[in-house]
């Protein structure tokens, strides 16, 4: 059953670093995880990854393999020929910090920015009241399992160093729509979406979508239907009108 | 921030980050994280140190739900029969406190999380859903499909996000007053000379680089120890850290021996050997066969189980049709009682070539059906085992999953016998006996977890101002040097070899079926593994170095390995997760032990301690009926209760063999259904949950819950802990709202 599989893993930090070639057994059954685990208990004990449930879950392990984002998890072996070469880099749109570690502390930067649930002030505890239908929605944005492969394959970001800043990705602008649509959240999430969060850098190119692996429908379902609902706000005659006549309160656009 | 101390530590010449804090949270999964956040709600600056990422933690992988008492499903459930069932699950060896505490707070830690954003399944009037599972007498579980770990994570998560931007508000920083240390390990706690907690010391795994935290008080909320074992469906994580350091600075342990193993684990392929395979596959009517073809159950029902298990396949077959008219089929036996049967078959010779055996529901059901009903176990089969569970049977085996056995703490506090310490969640000890009921950890940590968090608070305002323990310097280098060991140590053994042997050893020698000569075997490695863990090496730098961080978890696994392996020495009996081959039933005087774990003198090993259980109060113990509490209990526990004289003048009837004699030299093997006792008390439960359904006159003795009202009253007195809103009045109108559809889905699901 087992074979000598041959992989390129990337090995290095931010000064620099390379493919390295490795002679590797592969057996039965296994996914890309194992083989790196291998490596580090026989060849390379000091070669950094990231991983904790091994079973698609929590979203740790991601990596580039043949240069496509995925879960080294939920990869497995018996998808490429047995004299292939595998090769495994570190995610793309992020920096490394050790071989197959990067620092991902640009995601967390975005999950600050985007205000929390607001719930009305007068709901106590027990109080919620919510049909299953209109959870549903947004409870398909809470599978999201944070490996951020959206975000590292989102092009707006991966060539784009320059957009960072104004732009949270595929993964927050989703946590966005999840809050518009959450049946109890009383914040305006559409103006932030557009102005904070930048959603206008999406040109719904769906590669987020594609990447994901617990199969959210990011693009059909949250970024275009909350692009739909900006517009709807910014260029529906009647709240351009009430604008101008009433006074509005500050959440309006 | 501050420069290193200027006189010592020249030797190493360490740089150490300092950071000083309120309250140090150790872990950030539900446990940590609702602790955390219930210090900083109380005032507190509270420092998060996560082994992890932030958000990865392992309660991601609870997918069955949370334990609360709601009674939006069925409005006849209430804290006391939850109490009840969860006393029953650990086989009354549980601490009364914590599980009436968890039955009381649970339904608020669950209606609190909806207010931070959490997103529950409904019911049709819009409350939040509930799922029946196994021992819980009614639909029971807050639920999310079958992630409802990951949604309590993120919940939690977001809502230590929510308290950030509060604090980015008022004073411009995110992390003023809750700050997440992100891929963080503690090496060490640390204590001010009259033995109080001063601090903890740690490394990032990022860089290597060391890092203090001088705080007051320290939360321990790191889970369980799954990793000393090779089949787990536990995380690298599990290490048993909250477990060592706790013994190491000097707190206890208490009933290390119960190991939960859930029978059925994935066994192939080997990636993902040890995973969860979700109880509803039985329920939904899968099998299980023998490598012969042999639907095998059928010879491992335990007598008292006859009454209520099918004999023959077409009976049992009947039952999902016609549960009224026909008896279970074996395969849904408690969890104990399913897991040693397959061990016994595997060891027989009669299991699949990868040593499991087959679950099968290919035969049973349509494929359409299957895919409807276990979308996850069809998913997770096809993309990791290249089955199609539709077609092909399953192979599975039983898999280390919870320790119920943890640090010892205060019922309502959470403290530990060191001043400033306090555990949480998977790694305290105590709450779920000798069994863990699925469904209660998440309610667990949400409810243990707050109070550890509430009283670490209220032990910080206690020592007032300038009245913070003060770090030892010298503590500080000893815990640097010892961590620095395996690098100075290139030659040395490969930790990832010495993990390796630990694993087999704890899983061969000290797994689901105990021998005393097995252990002894295991407890003579475990010494042989001492030297050898000192001699391990670590080759490569610091900077994020797998290998090194393994050599240092070696440390933790050994100890608490040791922990495991003395206690299950000692415990002559079996219960719940504790089954020994030479005394296979339960014991009512070990009913009255807890075996206690702390450091020996010279800090080389491990010495154990009998201690007595503390006493059940009164009218918690007149929740049960007297024939039932007598399956568990000593005469002499029970005189004074009211009940107990007309109770012994009718016949006790299976009373009996509790009592008397696991000294009988029981020539049966454990697994061959002589575990009588367990099979009374867990006859009980299964029967109770049948009632629900159908009317069984036999075991009815908690039909109505309702009819124990003095003792509700009476434990109104007991003391001042805050009693939650009355279930009853939240669901007035909710109980039947349970569609068919919810019903099929929701029949025991996943655990945990």
């Amino acid at each position: 059953m087992g074979y000598k599989g041959k992989f390129k893993v990337w090995r290095g930090d931010a000064s620099g670093g390379d493919l390295n070639d490795f002679e590797v057994e592969v057996n039965e059954g296994e996914v890309v995880l194992d083989v790196i685990h291998r490596l580090q208990a026989t060849q390379a004990p000091d070669m950094a990854c990231r991983w904790n449930c091994k079973a698609g879950k929590c979203g740790s392990c991601s990596a580039e393999i043949n240069g496509k984002p995925r879960l080294m998890c939920m990869t497995r072996m018996s998808t490429f020929e047995e004299g292939e070469t595998v090769t495994v880099t570190p995610l793309r749109t992020f920096p490394v910090i050790k071989d197959l570690v990067t620092d991902v502390g640009f995601n967390y930067t975005k999950a600050r920015e985007v205000k929390s649930f607001t719930p009305p002030a007068d709901l106590k505890p027990g109080e919620y009241r919510m049909q299953q239908i209109d959870v549903e929605r947004s409870q398909e944005f809470r599978k999201c399992i944070e490996c951020y492969l959206c975000q590292n394959t989102c092009h707006a970001v991966r060539d784009h160093e320059e957009n960072k800043e104004n732009f949270a990705g595929p993964r927050y602008l989703m946590r966005v729509a999840e809050l518009d649509m959450h049946p109890l959240d009383t914040a305006d999430r559409k103006k932030a979406a557009q102005e904070e969060h930048g959603l206008g850098y999406c040109n719904i190119t769906k590669c987020c979508t594609e990447v994901c692996p617990e199969h959210i429908r990011i693009t059909d379902n949250a970024l275009i239907p909350l692009k739909e609902r900006v517009v709807d706000k910014k260029y529906d005659p009647l709240v351009w009108l009430g604008s101008k006549i009433r006074r509005r309160s500050s959440t309006d656009a | 921030m501050t420069e290193p101390e200027n006189t010592q530590n020249v030797q190493n010449a360490e740089h150490i980050e300092r950071h000083s804090y309120d309250v140090v949270v150790i872990g950030a999964g539900g446990a940590g994280l609702r602790a955390a956040i219930e210090a900083r709600h109380a005032g507190k600056r509270v420092a998060i140190i996560s082994k992890s990422l932030f958000g990865k933690a392992h309660t991601v992988m609870a997918e069955g739900g949370a334990a609360a008492a709601m009674g939006n499903v069925n409005p006849k459930d209430n804290w006391q029969v939850h109490f009840r069932d969860t006393m029953r699950g650990g086989k009354f060896l549980n601490h009364f406190r914590m599980a009436e505490l968890h039955a009381k707070e649970a339904p608020d830690r669950i209606w609190e999380l909806e207010t931070w954003g959490a997103l529950f399944d409904r019911t049709k009037d819009g409350k939040i859903s509930q799922r029946n599972f196994g021992g819980h007498e009614y639909p029971r579980l807050a639920h999310v499909g079958d992630r409802t770990g990951l949604e309590l994570i993120r919940t939690l998560q977001q809502r230590v996000v929510a308290l950030q931007q509060q604090d980015q508000a008022e004073s411009g920083d995110f992390e003023a007053n809750l700050r997440v240390f992100a891929e963080t390990t503690i090496v060490r706690l640390l204590k001010d000379e009259q033995g109080r907690i001063a601090g903890a010391v740690g490394y990032y795994r990022e860089t290597g680089q060391f890092v203090l935290f001088e705080a007051p008080a320290v939360i321990l909320a790191t889970g369980g120890i799954g990793r000393s074992y090779t089949v787990t469906s536990n995380s690298w994580e599990y290490t048993g850290d909250g477990h060592a350091l706790a013994l190491l600075a000097g707190a206890t342990l208490v009933n290390m021996e119960f190991i939960q193993f859930h029978p059925t684990g994935m066994v192939w392929p080997p990636s993902v050997k040890g995973i969860l395979v979700t109880e509803s596959v039985r329920g939904d009517g899968g099998v299980l066969r023998n490598s012969e073809g042999k639907r095998f159950m059928f010879d491992y029902v335990p007598d008292v189980f006859r009454k209520q298990y099918a004999e023959t396949e077409e009976e049992a077959d009947r039952w999902y049709d016609d549960q009224e008219n026909n008896r279970r089929p074996p395969e849904l036996l408690p969890r104990d009682e399913v897991a040693r049967s397959i061990n016994s078959e595997v060891k027989a010779g009669r299991g699949t070539p990868n040593g499991g055996v087959y679950l099968d529901v290919s035969t049973r059901l349509p494929a359409e059906e299957i895919r409807r009903r276990l979308p996850s176990m069809y998913h997770q089969f096809k993309e990791l085992a290249d089955v199609d569970i539709t077609a092909q049977p399953m192979e599975v085996g039983p898999t280390c999953h919870y320790v119920m056995g943890g640090v010892e703490v205060d019922p309502d506090t959470q403290g530990t016998k060191v001043p400033g310490l306090y555990a949480a969640g998977e790694c305290a000890g105590g709450m779920h006996g000798s069994n863990r009921l699925g469904g209660n950890s998440l309610s667990d940590l949400l409810v243990f977890g707050r109070r550890a968090g509430l009283y670490a608070s209220e032990y910080v305002d206690s020592l007032g101002a300038g009245g913070k323990p003060a770090v030892a310097q010298a503590d500080v280098d000893a815990a640097v040097d010892e961590a620095l060991a395996p690098l100075g140590n290139a030659d040395g053994e490969n930790p990832y070899t010495l993990h390796h042997d630990l694993q087999v050893t704890m899983n061969t020698l000290v797994g689901i079926i105990r021998k005393p000569e097995e252990i002894g075997e295991a407890l003579t490695k475990l010494e042989d593994f001492k030297p050898r863990h000192h001699k391990v090496g670590s080759t490569g730098g610091r900077r994020f170095n797998p290998g090194w961080h393994v050599a240092l978890d070696l440390r933790n696994m050994l100890i608490v390995s040791e922990c495991v392996a003395k206690a299950a020495l000692e415990r002559a009996e079996s219960r719940g997760g504790h089954t020994r081959d030479d005394f296979p039933t339960m014991s009512s005087k070990w009913r009255q032990v807890n075996l206690i774990c702390s450091l020996n003198a010279d800090g080389t090993g491990v010495d154990l301690k009998h201690q007595p259980i503390p006493t059940i109060r009164q009218d918690l113990l007149e929740l049960f009926e007297v024939s039932e509490l007598k399956k568990y209990f000593t005469d002499e526990e029970l005189a004074g209760l009211a009940g107990v004289a007309a109770e012994d003048a009718a016949p006790a009837g299976d009373a009996e063999s509790v009592e008397s004699d696991e000294s009988d030299e029981s020539a049966e093997s454990a697994d061959e259904s002589a575990e009588l006792d367990a099979a009374v008390a867990a006859a009980v439960i299964e029967a109770e949950i049948e009632e629900s359904t159908a009317t069984d006159g036999e075991v009815g003795e908690s039909a109505i819950p309702g009819q124990k009202v003095k003792a509700e009253s009476a434990s109104e007195s007991a003391s001042d802990e805050s009693e939650p809103e009355s279930a009853q009045a939240e669901s007035e109108s909710g109980s039947e709202s349970e569609s068919a559809d919810e019903a099929v889905a929701e029949t025991a699901a996943e655990e945990k």
